[in-house]
């Protein structure tokens, strides 16, 4: 009798379980609670120590920076800095900060306080020195320079409210790196009382406080009832990690979050289907093409660089293997300023690109080699070694043969990066801080203070004017005359064909319809969560 | 006995030796450059170095080795590269998670698999034997990864069931004890938190117990048929005792000898199960650790997650042998 009783506890108990059905406990319907699905979990919630996207998702819900980009752009706007001025020569730049704002712990945040978090970048002796730290990578020598090679920026506090930052150099871009979440604000005192690693603890100003993370499965933060933007219309948001994307998708479906930080292709069309549910869908902050040795081979004459670009259907590769991908036509994304909207992509014509290599005195083709990759990157989800052999194949119609030659991710880097090859090789970056220096003046410009490309001008892509372009941008600093300069670069560079000009991934989130005030950020980062509210 | 327990448990130390041997050289052959990983395209050839000597993967590998052994023999398994956190933090927050999930997995499958396996070998050839045996085939050719989907998709999505993944509602947070959710809410005494846990552990559990379920009721099945045709059996019917008395007390102990050696197998497929199902249900636990960290080359924490996997099967295995001495009084270790 007593294991009959055992076993009919048991069934109760099973079918109890079941039953329940959905509908969490009462509390859950007081406050209003905003559910993120994302898919890795954050590496650390420090500012100056991390770069990766999960990290920043939910720093970009926690911290300000001195200046923050505004809703939905890459401009910049009013942060924790309320106005500020740049010196004619582009050199000197003084915020004046806004006055009663505090950090969560209590902290006053006033110019001694950024200049103690932000003197972690800059100062070699202070303890907790950034870029001195064991295994971290940071974007502090990317904005203020490094200290190695004397191109660090000056920091002065000029009194309470007011900061002053001195560069050797002019640098309009400084502005959009000081925005990017990579320079959130920390509060000074938890950096101290955590030993300069406050990376799960972390301290901000910015619309919500954090709250608790549990290692691969959420990450809470609540409204931050004093935040000088407005209070935040929800009341707590759970990034809650998922790593398979078809549980996402039901837990939205479901409504057990509200919104999911990432989308498959293939799930598109169900997310559009659903009256429940919004797809938002925008060209992301990157760019992908294939590379060509500008200096080296047949690829010195630009008409050749033209034919290989009309040689190639970008558009039924884009639709085919990058489920819809803007097409490209020049150095950056059309989400920034700057973008030349009547430069458009090279059509696909292979009679136009045979009389142009004929034109340049190659009307049997040629031979020629390509480096590829295997893996998928951010700007390239489907990998390298695919795209090349689409392009391949496309190329032979035109009489050019390559050779395709894959490598490991770093012996790829290494080739691609630090030596001279000829030929094709996949090229992509993924936008830093927003700023259209940060595509054309990293990817296409010649450093030439030391007679050869930079870094990553890994075609070597070399004309004068468009140099010119870039310098003179760099040291303006009216963004309308910027823009303008830009969009004549772009003009030059598209006529260039430094590379075959392929896509700008999407950055697609999907999230319930009754999620209100939600834009999408060039940048990626869930800026301006305050907004959002639950109807 | 006690000779034998110091004596299997001194070979642990071998074991473990050459589990991390293994792994070690194993991440170190798979290509890939941590500092590069962290670096991504964009760092500068100084940035590189700087990383890979600060990281110590400029020395050579079995440098590396010794001096990982070195720390791990003093307890410090060192930190993450990706988290900058102590490994043995890391593994502490997954470790409670797996632990109970695949306990709750085996629970299911030996309730499971014994019940179907024993009521199959009562009625042989019957329609009940033949259709639980078809089912248990299906259930021991489905990938655990397939399993869960299909589950998550059913009694989570179509039906609303159950919960679709993670350890606890969103809105009930649990003092930390042990780490286990269940565990914790029954420890703190709140009831609610038990109950999430527990609606949350059905789907894994019934996921990745399932093969081993199947494997169970199968072995259960023909162990039991063997057993209820020996001589002992005809003698406890002679003697007039009740057809369950002779299965549940005289059958069923002696059918379970092979079904403990294959529940010892099977605990290690529960552990690797778990990285998909892990996956698939989103919880924190040792899996997930592990696939993550072996995706981003982070050594010292895959080092520790394999070692500590090792040490549980092997632990785990020998809880079974001592087993065997409890259900066979034949059975002596030396």
């Amino acid at each position: 009798m007593k294991r009959v009783g055992l076993w009919v506890g048991l069934g109760l108990l099973i079918v109890g379980l079941v039953a329940t059905g959905r509908g969490g406990p009462a509390e859950a319907q007081a406050q209003k609670t905003l559910v993120i699905a994302i898919g890795a979990d954050q590496t650390g919630m420090d500012p100056q120590t991390v770069q990766n996207n999960e990290s920043g998702f939910v720093m970009s819900t926690i911290f300000d920076s001195l200046v923050n980009y505004r809703p939905g752009s890459s401009e910049v706007g009013p942060g924790l800095a309320e106005s500020w001025t740049v010196s004619p020569d582009g050199k000197v730049f003084t915020f004046k900060l806004r006055r009663g704002v505090k950090f969560h712990d209590g902290t006053p945040m006033d110019a001694r306080t950024v200049a103690e978090d932000l003197d972690r970048a800059i100062n070699p002796n202070n303890s907790c020195f950034v870029p001195a730290r064991k295994g971290v990578d940071t974007y502090d020598e990317f904005t203020f320079g490094s200290v190695k090679d004397n191109s660090v920026a000056k920091m002065t506090v000029l009194d309470d409210l007011t900061l002053r930052f001195t560069l050797p150099d002019p640098s309009a871009p400084f502005l959009s790196s000081l925005a990017m979440i990579w320079q959130g604000i920390m509060s000074p005192a938890a950096t101290k009382q955590y030993n300069c690693d406050a990376g799960q603890h972390p301290v901000g100003t910015g619309p919500f406080k954090f709250v608790e993370a549990v290692r691969n499965d959420h990450i809470t933060v609540e409204a931050n009832p004093n935040y000088w933007g407005g209070r935040p219309k929800v009341d707590r948001i759970i990034f809650r990690i998922v790593p398979e994307s078809a549980t996402r998708m039901l837990m939205l479906e479901r409504n057990d979050v509200q919104i999911l930080a990432d989308v498959p292709p293939s799930d598109y069309a169900r997310v559009q289907n659903n009256n429940a549910l919004q797809l938002y869908k925008q060209a992301g902050l990157t760019i992908l093409g294939v590379a060509m040795s500008n200096d080296l081979g047949p690829f010195k004459d630009r008409r050749v660089r033209q034919a290989m670009n009309y040689a190639v259907d970008k558009d039924a590769i884009n639709q085919g293997l990058y489920a819809g991908a803007t097409t490209a036509s020049q150095g950056m994304p059309p989400v920034l300023w700057g973008y030349n909207k009547s430069v458009a992509p090279y059509p696909y014509d292979v009679a136009k690109a045979k009389a142009l290599l004929a034109e340049a005195g190659f009307p049997n083709g040629f031979s020629t080699d390509m480096m590829v990759y295997a893996n998928p990157r951010g700007y390239n989800p489907i990998g390298g070694a695919k795209l090349g052999e689409a392009v391949q194949s496309y190329l032979t119609k035109v009489g050019v043969n390559v050779k395709i030659t894959q490598y490991e991710w770093g012996a790829y880097l290494a080739r691609f990066r630090r030596q001279p090859w000829e030929g094709f090789a996949i090229a992509g970056w993924s936008g830093d801080n927003g700023d259209p220096d940060n595509f054309l003046g990293d990817l296409f410009e010649w450093d030439i203070a030391n007679g050869r490309a930079r870094t990553n001008n890994t075609s070597r892509h070399h004309s004068p004017a468009f140099d010119r372009f870039i310098r003179d941008a760099r040291r303006t600093t009216d963004q309308t005359k910027r823009a303008a300069l830009y969009e004549q670069a772009n003009k030059l560079l598209h006529d260039d064909a430094a590379w075959i000009f392929m896509n700008h991934t999407n950055q697609v989130r999907a999230a319930r319809a009754n999620v209100k005030g939600f834009v999408l950020n060039p940048l990626q980062m869930f800026f301006n969560m305050e907004l959002v509210s639950l109807e | 006995m006690l000779r034998f327990l110091r004596w299997r448990l001194l070979q642990l130390g071998p074991v473990l030796l050459g589990v991390s041997i293994l792994v070690f050289f194993g991440m170190h052959l798979i290509p890939g450059d941590v500092a590069q990983l962290l670096l991504g395209d964009k760092g500068t050839d100084a940035d590189l170095q700087r990383m890979r000597h600060q990281l110590g993967l400029d020395q050579p590998v079995y440098i590396q080795y010794f001096r990982f052994l070195g720390g791990a023999l003093q307890g410090d398994f060192g930190e993450s590269i990706r988290t900058r956190q102590p490994v043995i933090w890391e593994i502490a927050q997954a470790l409670p998670v797996t632990v109970q999930l695949s306990l709750a997995a085996l629970a299911f499958a030996l309730v499971a698999g014994l019940s179907i396996g024993v009521l199959a070998a009562r009625f042989p050839h019957s329609a009940l034997d033949t259709g639980s045996m078809v089912g248990v085939l299906v259930g021991v050719s489905m990938p655990v990864f397939w399993t869960g989907i299909l589950l998550l998709l059913v009694f989570g999505g179509i039906l609303g069931w159950l919960p679709l993944g993670g350890v606890l509602d969103g809105t009930l947070a649990v003092r930390r004890i042990t780490g286990a959710p269940l565990l914790d809410g029954v420890l703190t005494g709140r009831w609610p938190i038990v109950w999430s846990a527990g609606r949350h552990l059905v789907l894994p559990a019934v996921a990745l117990g399932a093969t081993a379920m199947a494997a169970i009721a199968r072995m259960a099945r023909s162990s039991m048929l063997d057993v209820l045709g020996l001589d002992f059996i005809r003698t406890a019917r002679a003697k007039g005792l009740a057809e369950r008395r002779v299965v549940s007390r005289h059958a069923l102990r002696n059918a379970l000898l092979p079904v403990v050696t294959l529940v010892g197998l099977q605990l290690g497929l529960l552990l690797s199960g778990a990285v998909l199902t892990e996956t698939i249900f989103a919880l924190p636990g040792l899996g997930r650790l592990a696939i993550t960290s072996v995706l981003a080359r982070d050594y010292p924490v895959v080092q520790g997650v394999v070692l500590i996997a090792a040490a549980v099967f092997v632990v785990a295995n020998l809880a079974v042998d001592v087993l065997y001495v409890y259900l066979d009084p034949r059975v002596r270790y030396q």
